[in-house]
Formats: structure tokens, C-alpha cells, sequence
């Protein structure tokens, strides 16, 4: 219960402190401490696979694409100085965009608390749904998922499919023309 | 009688202080192997044989001065050799190097030979291996030089590229064992086949150990694919503006993930604890004799081998060493049905 408390603490305060740095480097390392945090959670609800997997697709694969976008567009150090420049530049234009965005941003945080808190209070009886063995054992989650969500998991192999299609294709977007139309 | 909670315990701070150990043991060894492939003496001054010598390099860098360089970013910079001497020890945790022993009767009950066992152990060594890059990527990018950050951009390009690699042949012998559990893989290659040939599944393997390996030096940032320091191009890549002790932990980091990629691939290819002569509960020895051999291998290599063109090796990884391990998984997938290996 202790784990529990001392996990969940550095989730949130983690998590919160993701949006209150100024430095991106430091807002995706919290964001990892909260990942770690959370697959401690996992831990403590005896799905070690869960956990691990938390781990590797999350804190070792996207955050490290995510570090190396925020380094490579060096985004740290200058990042509140652009604001300001950019709000000043513009003029009002920029400002109202700002607020549009913020305003925007404020409702999708509004919708979020009023689902959560629906889902809090009318989804009572769900904690059983799923057998212990189901998510603590790496071949029911197998087995599971390749017959009750052989469908679900089979589309969304294709979507990720689609996307490494796609980014191929956005990246090498001028070599043809550079070849002057050979393809 | 001692009870099993304070015998782990200590096992436990054994298996640390070894991997400390280790680290200045390979220090030596390396030194020593290269002189002989040189044909030169090594060290021989310090203590017999030039024994005590990694603990005149241990004193020297804790009296050398801790520098920092005014642009750096202080916590980062300080914590990324942290992240990397962390992950290094933390992957070794999962590692079972010994079957079930009483120690002739002290303990009441039988004692794993594993910190802790996991029955989603490989999953784990490769979760910490991935989370290793955070410190080469952090430190070259909190030292705010050039050449740091050149080196550590390298080091995580080549340790992702990698790592796919390393995952698949992985992948392709936890589908032998039927098994994520690094005790039950190695309990699945007792015994011999005709007599004579251990079954081990290097001899079922042979190209997914290949591809372990030459993926593991890759991942520990070793000779020939050394990029990360590439001397002659980056000074010293990702570690050029640490000095003293946090110069150490980065070098401690490379020398433990050296010893626990050795150690997983004894566990997994060459049937860890066993072999012939010995009794169960010495299968220790043959343990540390197969991380020696490969360690010996690592050595070898780096003294051997030039090092590659840093496009030469994203080539290889991505076009030579993936396609590889991807055949290989499905031939042993297909192996798996049809035969039930």
C-alpha cells in the first residue's frame, strides 16, 4: 500500500511538472519518471508483462524519438524568448490564435474531468472483469489476443503499416524530382 | 541456520560488489590481451604482475578534479553517468547464474542464484537496455560541446538500430524455450544430445547467437562499432567533457553491460550453468568459465577488428543484420510448428 501511494504520488506529480517546465529536455525525462512510475503500478497489480512492456514501448522507444525531435530542433533555452517575440511580431492576430487555442485546450481538459468523473462514479463493478490470470500471464495475453482481438489487433498492425508506409513516402518526397523525373 | 530473506540479502550486495569487481578485473584483462596481441608486456609495475593496476587507475580518477564545463546543464550533466551506471547494474538483477544451492547445508532452504527471478526476465534485460541510451543521449547533449553531442547522437542512433536486431534473436530463442524465464531457457539445455553435443542452443542457433553477439557489441558501444568514442572524429564522443568519477561511471556502465551481455548470452546460447564434471551446485564455475570465454571473444575483437564507417554500419544494421534476424525468427517459428523443437 505504501508502493502504491509512493508510486501514484510521482505519477501525478510527475505528470503535472510535464506541463509546468520550460525546458522540453526536462518535460520528456518527467514524462519518463512518470511512465516508470506507472509501470510500478502495474507491478503492484501483479502484471510484471504489463509493466515491462510499459517500459519498453513507451520509456525506451517513443520518448527516445521524442528527446531526439526536441534536441534536434533545439527547441531548449529559447523557447520562452520566441513566445514573446512571436506575441509581440504579430500583434493581435497572434494573441487571439493563442487564446483560440487555449480556449480549446481548456474545454478538451473540461470534457476529460467531466469522463473521468462519470467513469469514477456510474463504472462501479468493473475492477473483476478481467481474471487474474489474463493480464499477469504472457500466454493468455497471447491467446487472447490473437483470437478474442485477432481483429482489432490485426487492423491496427495494418494501421502501423500505413503510418511507416506513409512516413517513407513524406520523407523522400523530393528524391524523383531531384533525379529530374526519373521515376 | 541462516534464514533465506537475509541470505538473499547478502546475495544480493555479492552479486553488486562483484559487477564492481568485474569492472576492474576487465580493465586488466583488456590491458593485458592487447599487450599480448601486440606482442608488447602490459602493465606489470603496480603489484605482482602488474596486478593492483586497475586500483592505481581507480585512485587516480578519484583524486582527478571534477570539471564541468560553464554551459553545460548542471542536473542533466550530472545525472546522466547516474542513468548509465544504473542501468547497467540493474539489468544484471534479473541474470540467474547458478542453479538452486543450499551452500552445503547453511541455508535451510534452497537459494536461487539470481537476484531476483522474473518470469518475464529476458523482457526486463531489454527494457534496461533500452532505457540505457538515456544516459549516452543525456550526456551529449547536457555537455553542450559539439563532439559530446555528435558522439551521443551516434550512440543512440546505433544502440535503437540495434536493438531490433538484439530483440529478434531473442525473440527467436525464448520461442525454443517456450519461455520468457532465464531459468527455465537454461533448464531447457541440460543434458547431451548422442552423448557428446551439450544441447545447447547455440548448436540450434547458430545464426541467432551470431546475431546476438555482433547486435550486443553494437549495444555496448564496442570495438568495431565503437562510433560513439570514434577517437579520431569525436575526441572522446559522448563522455569528452566528463572527468574523474563520473568519467568512471560511464566506463564502469560499458564494462558491466560488456558483462551482462555476456552473461545472457551464456545464460540463453551456451547452456549457463551446465556442464560435464561438476557437480549441480558448482555449475557456478562453468558459468563464470563460458562469461570469461565470451569476454575473452569481446577482447579479441576490439584489437582485431578496425572499425567500421559510421554509414557502413547503419547499413549493416539496417540492410544486413535485420533482414537476418527476421528470417532466422520465422525459420525458427516454422521450426517450432512443424517439429516442436
Amino acid at each position: 500500500m505504501v508502493l502504491f501511494y509512493l508510486f501514484g504520488a510521482t505519477a501525478v506529480v510527475a505528470s503535472l511538472l510535464v506541463i509546468a517546465q520550460r525546458n522540453p529536455i526536462y518535460s520528456v525525462l518527467l514524462l519518463i519518471a512518470s511512465f516508470g512510475a506507472l509501470s510500478g503500478l502495474y507491478v503492484l497489480l501483479d502484471a510484471p508483462f504489463l509493466a515491462v512492456i510499459q517500459i519498453i514501448v513507451y520509456a525506451g522507444a517513443i520518448m527516445v524519438l521524442f528527446l531526439f525531435v526536441v534536441m534536434l530542433l533545439n527547441a531548449p533555452h529559447e523557447d520562452t524568448d520566441y513566445d514573446e517575440r512571436l506575441r509581440g511580431a504579430e500583434g493581435p492576430g497572434a494573441i487571439s490564435t493563442r487564446s483560440g487555442s487555449m480556449r480549446f485546450g481548456a474545454l478538451l481538459a473540461a470534457a476529460l474531468i467531466v469522463e473521468l468523473v462519470w467513469a469514477l462514479t456510474e463504472g462501479e463493478g468493473e475492477a473483476g472483469l478481467f481474471p487474474g490470470e489474463s493480464v499477469s500471464s504472457v500466454r493468455a495475453i497471447g491467446r487472447s489476443l490473437f483470437t478474442d482481438y485477432a481483429l482489432a489487433f490485426e487492423v491496427t498492425s495494418v494501421l502501423i503499416l500505413v503510418a511507416m508506409v506513409g512516413a517513407v513516402l513524406l520523407a523522400r518526397r523530393d528524391v524523383p524530382a531531384a533525379r529530374g523525373g526519373v521515376m | 541456520m541462516i534464514p533465506l530473506l537475509i541470505a538473499q540479502i547478502v546475495l544480493t550486495l555479492f552479486v553488486f560488489f562483484m559487477l564492481l569487481n568485474s569492472a576492474a578485473v576487465m580493465v586488466y584483462f583488456e590491458r593485458k590481451v592487447a599487450a599480448m596481441l601486440q606482442h608488447r608486456v602490459g602493465p606489470y609495475l603496480v603489484g605482482p604482475k602488474g596486478l593492483l593496476q586497475p586500483v592505481a587507475d581507480v585512485i587516480k580518477l578519484m583524486f582527478k578534479e571534477e570539471l564541468r564545463p560553464r554551459a553545460a546543464d548542471p542536473l542533466l550533466f550530472a545525472l546522466a553517468p547516474i542513468i548509465s551506471a544504473a542501468a547497467a547494474f540493474a539489468a544484471f538483477a534479473v541474470v540467474p547464474f547458478g542453479a538452486e544451492t543450499t551452500f552445503f547445508g547453511l541455508l535451510s532452504e534452497p537459494l536461487r542464484l539470481q537476484v531476483a527471478d522474473v518470469n518475464v526476465a529476458i523482457l526486463v534485460i531489454f527494457a534496461i537496455a533500452s532505457m540505457s541510451v538515456y544516459g549516452v543521449v543525456l550526456a551529449g547533449w547536457s555537455s553542450n560541446s559539439k563532439y559530446s553531442l555528435l558522439g551521443g547522437l551516434r550512440a543512440s542512433a546505433q544502440m535503437i538500430s540495434y536493438e531490433l536486431s538484439y530483440g529478434l534473436a531473442l525473440a527467436s530463442v525464448l520461442g525454443m524455450a517456450n519461455s520468457l524465464s532465464l531459468t527455465d531457457i537454461v533448464n531447457r539445455q541440460a543434458g547431451v544430445w548422442f552423448h557428446v553435443i551439450p544441447r545447447w542452443f547455440l548448436f540450434v542457433q547458430p545464426l541467432g547467437f551470431l546475431i546476438y553477439m555482433t547486435a550486443g557489441i553494437a549495444e555496448t558501444n564496442r570495438a568495431p562499432f565503437d562510433f560513439p568514442e570514434a577517437e579520431q572524429e569525436l575526441v572522446a564522443g559522448y563522455h569528452t567533457e566528463y572527468s574523474s568519477m563520473s568519467f568512471a561511471m560511464f566506463f564502469l556502465a560499458e564494462y558491466i553491460n560488456m558483462v551482462t551481455v555476456s552473461a545472457v548470452a551464456t545464460d540463453l546460447f551456451l547452456g549457463g550453468w551446465h556442464g560435464p564434471f561438476l557437480p549441480e551446485s558448482l555449475g557456478w564455475i562453468w558459468f563464470l568459465l563460458k562469461v570469461a570465454a565470451i569476454l575473452f571473444f569481446y577482447v579479441w575483437m576490439r584489437w582485431t577488428l578496425p572499425r567500421y564507417r559510421y554509414d557502413q554500419l547503419m547499413h549493416f544494421g539496417w540492410k544486413v543484420l535485420l533482414p537476418l534476424a527476421v528470417v532466422n525468427l520465422l525459420a525458427t517459428a516454422a521450426g517450432v510448428l512443424s517439429f516442436g523443437l
